[in-house]
């Protein structure tokens, strides 16, 4: 495969990603049990767009995630994927469209019974069909951009939280998702190792045209990647805008609220 | 009471013909429950009830009933509906049943203690089914269960001398051969306790050193 000897990530100009939309949430409501989690939320991104949800915890920011990576499924609404249903839709399908979709955890979820090279190539050879070496020249490409490349035999437990986090990120990126999703990543780190995983994270938003669904707590590095930030209320967006609006002149009073608290 | 070394060394033909047969109830019946025991506990996992009550009214009678009722009822019952195996068929097929009943439950232990955030990551990354169940959680669970699945190794040694009941000339089996044609029971019954402690014992090693090897 030709493609598998580019840098991990290219900005092609001439690619379509970078135009229209590619993630649309219509009237999506999620209950779990009489506690409506998401209350018939319409929501889209577009392509190669950096997308920040903000909100106190039980907003329904991390629903969001959960249920555009099928670890959930809505109780009424559709999901759209690059003009693809991912639900309502069949399991075939959903495996399909799935595909475009890599997502980051807070506990990183590697795998603990695989190195870290495993760890990476072992989706793209049994998902996508990629051959062992291409899987792993990519893996040793990914690594390198996390600045783990000497790390590659050993197996998570062996790695710090910072550093497994980093893998998981590398792991998400060699399935070239079109989507990159990620779940409160740096929550679960000490306070010295979160600068570490952030950083490479601005890289890829920097570097690369991959479009990113973010819930974080961290607001510096929301402000830094953002092109929309999405304050959430008890499963709903009050507030929408580009980080500096929302950062700097909130018009709403939770939000102003919710900022104080975290800032 | 005296101690006879010639009647030991008398014995010792025997002995070594019933620790043969020991070792092959102890080996083949501890693979039966291995594998069976995993495919209870899979089969438990069928998200339909047409497959797990089946199953799990199956093995609850099989693990709440005597192992020597099992053994009398195979080997005395099946072969009046025209099902017969020798002795020593009967009866490792029989203990590793019976002790599939126990490792299923390990098993859905083990399965159970796997964070669900592996199963997560491996939706994330798309995996099939069965590539989650072979290459992430069974790994992971098997890693976990060694040492319970061990102790019903031990447990299971402990429980070969029932195979005695349908003529199977395991070391006990021999040892009351010898001793009503001899007369000396002192000799060959502490002979074959002695091996009953031996073989625990090797086989508790040997799986220390296969957990420790599974750890790293």
């Amino acid at each position: 495969m030709s493609t598998d000897t580019h840098a991990p990530f290219e900005k092609d100009p001439g690619s379509p990603r970078g135009t229209g939309e590619l993630i649309r949430l219509e009237k999506v409501t999620k209950r779990f049990g009489d506690h409506t989690v998401l209350d018939n939320l319409d929501f889209s991104v577009d392509t190669g767009k950096h997308v920040t949800l903000i909100g106190p915890s039980g907003s329904g920011k991390t629903t969001i995630l959960r249920l555009l990576m099928t670890l959930l499924k809505p109780d009424e609404g559709t999901i759209t994927v690059d003009g693809d249903r991912l639900f309502p839709a069949s399991e075939k399908q959903v495996r399909e469209v799935r595909k475009k979709i890599g997502m980051v955890f807070q506990q990183f979820n590697l795998f603990p019974n695989m190195t870290v090279l495993r760890n990476i190539t072992e989706a793209p050879v049994t998902v996508l069909g990629m051959s062992k070496d291409a899987a792993e020249e990519r893996a040793r490409e990914l690594l390198e951009m996390v600045g783990l490349s000497e790390h590659i035999d050993k197996h998570p437990a062996q790695l710090s939280g910072g550093q497994q986090q980093r893998v998981a990120i590398a792991r998400a990126l060699a399935m070239r998702p079109q989507v990159l999703l990620l779940d409160e990543v740096t929550s679960a780190l000490d306070p010295e190792l979160v600068a570490g995983v952030l950083d490479v994270l601005r890289d890829i938003a920097r570097s690369t045209d991959i479009t990113m669904l973010c819930v974080t707590h961290e607001m510096n590095f929301a402000r830094d990647i953002s092109d929309q930030v999405l304050m959430f209320d008890s499963g709903r967006i009050i507030e929408a805008g580009p980080p500096e609006k929302i950062f700097s002149e909130p018009e709403h009073d939770r939000t102003r609220e919710f900022l104080s608290a975290v800032l | 009471m005296k101690w006879d070394w010639s009647a030991v060394a008398d014995f010792m033909p025997y002995f070594w013909d019933g620790l043969l047969v020991t070792l092959q109830i102890l080996v083949l019946g501890s693979l039966i429950s291995f594998a069976l025991g995993l495919v209870w506990a899979l089969l438990m996992r069928v998200p339909t009830r047409w497959v797990t009550w089946p199953v799990g009214a199956v093995t609850e009678f099989v693990r709440n009933t005597p192992l020597l009722v099992q053994l009398f009822f195979l080997f005395y019952v099946l072969p009046e509906w025209g099902i017969t195996f020798s002795a020593l068929t009967t009866g490792v097929f029989a203990i590793g049943l019976h002790y599939s009943t126990y490792t299923m439950q390990v098993y859905r232990a083990g399965i159970e203690a796997v964070p669900v955030g592996q199963w997560e990551a491996a939706t994330a990354l798309n995996l099939p089914l069965r590539r989650t169940w072979t290459a992430v959680i069974l790994p992971q669970a098997v890693r976990r269960v060694v040492p319970a699945l061990g102790n019903y190794v031990i447990s299971m040694l402990k429980d070969t001398p029932l195979l005695m009941a349908i003529t199977v000339l395991e070391m006990l089996g021999e040892a009351r051969l010898f001793a009503q044609q001899q007369f000396q029971f002192t000799e060959p019954l502490t002979v074959i306790g002695f091996a009953f402690i031996v073989i625990s014992y090797l086989a508790s090693l040997a799986l220390r050193a296969l957990e420790r090897r599974l750890v790293h």
